[in-house]
């Protein structure tokens, strides 16, 4: 079934997933920060009673409102589409995976979906900090969602607390614990939301801004970006300190992400890391013709890449080919040898199915012993996936080793637009809080400038973070267990096609109306919009 | 508590949870229902608004049970999420876009500048309640109807038909689920507005249109069930776990349970009741007999699909790929691990229940959608 998969129902369904998935993340972020940004600004309305501060929360609020259904719109495609483009991955880790989003719904989107009710309906109808605590826990709630969905992810990033049980062909969990509190499930949320906080927090400095360039509303637009400005500085430095967990991690689960990032092709002690640079010639070329510079032009950090990878500047980072390769004073074993040893494992487990079904017991019965064995199990079943791209042929072998190296342009270009953009947004952060405490802040026209074009810049900066993850994971779905050819439904490429299109019209079509809802609202500014 | 229960105990446990998750989605289909009625229940503006924040306020909710349901049929069932959705393609492809195009409807219905029109968003809410509630009905049909799949033994599984699910709406008894549910969330709709929109005209439309939406939800649903109680079902042997069909399976499963078969004659003569008092008198208290009732009766359908040594996902092309809650369940970790979360729920309803009492204090009326200094929120 899995050797015979149409590679183009493979890419239409990733296209497919990959839109839906990077339109939700547009609306996603703003809703994780706004929700506590305007939980902020009614905690001080409530404090000081000043009615300025709730026509401030209420502007914010009307925002959120219009961003959140869209969020909601798209939420459901994504759980939806596990099941009707990858429902050989539902089954694979449904015992893993679908718990986390069970939980969800129970735990999060209930509370998200019931205290927003209280947020726009509840103003003349519950006691104030009744209001308060329905706002809080919306911004919770929003949270909680993401904690749950990103636990499952980053479950495929790093497979920790499960066991494979070969009489149900799949993976089935064993430590609730482990996979909850896995380092790579901790980062990655922490990761996330800030990084949530930091795009809402730039978006509500950057409407302020441009009412300050307007010369209208400058309370409010002052007001706002004190809020916005520390709650954004404060999320910068979050995201900086977690993406270096998230970074450590990479390097210890997902070697050939992190090289792909680097544009790392050979391994070295004392790896530089690129501040930017522009790689020479196409991914394809640079694999299949080896060259001592893999750049144009570069600035390089000696060291830097082997301490963000290992916390000390002369470690040693494996490059793309160590891995393809191997490379034995390192201990690296070569992808060729990791297929073969998957397929011994994927051949294993096809036998003991044929013993299954012949009532071959003592051949099922000795198979089985073989998926108890620690050794065993290290050996073999830990490269299970790498399995799917053996082939007899020794010349079709070394081309589909080939197959399992990720599009490093791409990652190379996504992780480095988004390092930069989160260090200059830190500086703007800064900036805005200093000088509007110093009360100069309608002077300084070219930051307020900045501020207003940095709205694009964060949005950008989410979409390659989006990027760095999952296009640098690549062909896996879940780490050197499945890949995409193996997880995907087995539908018509023809019946995708047409559901592709049909997304991205709707997507479109919504992107249009919220756009023009939102600016239309926030050109009408807080005394209507608020209202 | 729940580690020492055994591996069916915990499928069974989770057979009610989902089937509880898809009763209360039935009832609140009702939003669904009321949306195929804005235009004909609101001859003016204001009384359209009336019946559009009457049902806005709501909505979120049936949609976020839609969304639990399907995450805890992913969690306790894997395969049949996999099996069905990854099959059915078109048919959940379908329920999904009508659902897309509500959960922005009314947040952007009446916003300034919003692209489509006022009248465009009226009419993806329209879309959403016809078809959301055909399909759904006809989705769950299948459960007792089969459906054209096969899973080999790695447990993958493959559609056999290329109309990948469609063929289930052309199938007379599916669609009469389909429409029954239809109806129904038309007759729930009409109950819902009877109790909380304060408005003599709206309200004596409303019970002048249950007449006949009851009446067609009736011809349907006793269509759907006089064929579920005659028709051969899909049987599993408890010991050699073999699927077969028995003459009358369901109705032997009914006979087999006299507690779900009280479920489903109180379920019915409930809906009956609340039909009957909201048609006399247009009484608020319509729609909670016929929301509890709805709920009974969709529980009883469930547990007639799922328990009683039944496949409630059969396979008509191989009977032995049908999946039962046995063969097509997470592990007794994952069940245990997701039962302690369970005991959530209580909680979570009870908060659900407080927050909403809090703003609903008051039906919806003329003067709080037109009041000039509203503080709240209009649609």
């Amino acid at each position: 079934m899995v050797e015979n998969v149409d590679l183009s129902l493979v890419d239409w369904s990733r296209a497919q997933f990959a839109l839906t998935a990077m339109f939700h993340w547009i609306f996603v972020p703003l809703t994780l920060g706004l929700g506590y940004i305007v939980a902020f600004m009614e905690t001080i309305y409530v404090k000081t009673g000043d009615p300025e501060w709730k026509r401030i929360t209420k502007f914010w609020m009307n925002l959120f409102g219009i961003n959140f259904a869209i969020g909601v719109a798209t939420g459901i495609i994504l759980e939806f589409q596990f099941g009707t483009n990858w429902s050989n991955y539902s089954w694979f880790v449904g015992d893993i995976f679908g718990a986390p989003l069970a939980i969800e719904g129970i735990m999060a989107f209930f509370m998200e979906s019931t205290f927003i009710a209280v947020m726009f309906f509840g103003w003349d109808k519950v006691s104030k900090k009744f209001h308060l605590t329905s706002s809080w826990l919306t911004a919770i709630g929003a949270n909680l969602s993401a904690l749950w969905i990103l636990v499952a992810n980053a479950w495929m990033q790093n497979p920790v607390g499960m066991k494979f049980n070969p009489d149900s062909a799949r993976n089935e969990m064993v430590n609730f614990w482990d996979v909850l509190f896995s380092p790579t499930a901790v980062n990655k949320f922490l990761h996330t939301t800030t990084s949530g906080f930091v795009l809402a927090s730039m978006f509500v400095v950057g409407i302020s801004a441009w009412f300050l360039l307007h010369k209208r509303n400058q309370l409010f637009a002052k007001k706002s970006i004190i809020v916005g400005s520390v709650f954004g500085f404060i999320a910068t430095i979050m995201v900086i300190f977690t993406g270096d967990g998230a970074a450590k991690d990479i390097a210890k689960h997902q070697p050939m992400k992190l090289a792909a990032m680097e544009g790392l092709y050979q391994g070295e002690e004392g790896a530089p890391l690129m501040i930017y640079g522009f790689l020479s010639g196409s991914d394809e070329e640079r694999l299949k013709d080896p060259r001592e510079d893999n750049f144009i032009v570069n600035i390089p950090v000696p060291g830097m890449l082997s301490f963000l990878a290992n916390g000390d500047f002369g470690s040693y980072v494996p490059g793309i080919r160590d891995m393809l390769y191997g490379n034995e004073k390192h201990g690296i074993l070569s992808f060729e040898e990791r297929i073969k040893r998957g397929y011994i494992a994927q051949q294993t487990l096809k036998e003991l199915k044929e013993a299954e079904k012949n009532d071959d017991l003592a051949r099922y019965e000795r198979l089985k012993l073989k998926f108890e064995d620690k050794e065993w199990l290290d050996t073999f079943m830990k490269y299970f996936g790498y399995g799917t791209y053996f082939d007899a042929d020794p010349q079709k072998l070394e081309a589909n080793v080939l197959e399992l190296v990720p599009p490093v342009t791409i990652a190379f270009h996504a992780f480095h637009i988004m390092v930069g953009l989160g260090t200059l947004f830190l500086l703007v952060f800064a900036l805005l809080f200093y000088y509007t405490i110093k009360n100069k802040i309608e002077n300084v026209k070219w930051l307020l400038l900045v501020a207003l074009w940095s709205i694009p810049l964060v949005y950008l900066a989410q979409q390659t973070g989006w990027l760095v993850a999952e296009v640098g994971r690549q062909p896996w779905v879940i780490q050197d267990m499945m890949n995409t050819r193996m997880a995907v439904s087995q539908i018509e490429t023809s019946s995708v096609q047409i559901t592709f299109w049909l997304f991205a019209i709707t997507f479109v079509g919504l992107a249009i109306a919220e756009a023009k809802i939102m600016l239309t609202q926030i050109k009408k500014g807080p005394k209507e919009g608020g209202q | 508590m729940f580690e020492s229960l055994s591996q069916l105990a915990l499928q069974e446990y989770w057979w009610v949870l989902v089937s509880i998750l898809g009763a209360v989605l039935v009832f609140l289909l009702f939003v669904q229902g009321g949306q195929t009625m804005i235009s004909c229940l609101g001859k003016t503006d204001i009384e359209r608004t009336m019946i559009v924040n009457s049902l806005g306020r709501k909505w979120e909710f049936t949609f976020t049970t839609l969304v639990t349901f399907g995450g805890a049929f992913f969690a306790s069932f894997p395969l049949f999420y996999s099996t069905s959705f990854g099959g059915a393609y078109w048919v959940w492809m379908i329920i999904l876009f009508a659902f897309i195009i509500q959960a922005v409807s009314y947040e952007y219905r009446t916003r300034p500048n919003n692209f489509f029109g006022e009248r465009t968003y009226e009419k993806f809410l329209f879309v959403n309640g016809l078809i959301g509630t055909i399909f759904l009905g006809t989705a769950v049909a299948t459960f007792f109807s089969g459906s054209e799949f096969s899973v080999n033994e790695m447990n993958q599984s493959q559609w056999e038909l290329p109309t990948h699910g469609l063929e289930a709406a052309l199938n007379f008894f599916n669609l009469s689920l389909g429409l029954a549910v239809f109806f129904l969330s038309r007759v729930l709709a009409l109950l819902y507005f009877m109790n909380n929109i304060n408005d003599d005209a709206i309200v004596e439309r409303a019970r002048k249109r249950l007449v006949i939406n009851a009446g067609a939800f009736l011809v349907f649903f006793l269509t759907f069930v006089v064929w579920l109680m005659l028709r051969d079902g899909f049987a599993v042997n408890p010991e050699t776990k073999e699927v077969y069909m028995e003459p009358y399976k369901y109705f032997n499963n009914l006979i087999g349970m006299p507690v779900v078969l009280i479920m489903f004659l109180a379920g019915v003569v409930m809906v009956l009741w609340g039909i009957f008092i909201g048609i006399k008198s247009a009484s608020p208290n319509g729609i909670w007999f016929a929301g509890l009732g709805t709920v009974s009766t969709v529980l009883a359908l469930f547990f007639l699909a799922g328990f009683h040594n039944t496949a409630f996902y059969p396979s008509t092309y191989d009977l032995q790929s049908s999946l039962t809650i046995e063969n097509a369940s997470s592990s007794h970790y994952t069940l245990t691990a997701m039962s302690y979360v369970s005991l959530m729920i209580p909680f979570v309803i009870a908060y659900i229940w407080y927050a909403w009492k809090a703003i609903n204090v008051k039906p919806i009326d003329k003067e709080e959608m037109s009041a000039d200094d509203k503080d709240g929120h209009v649609y």
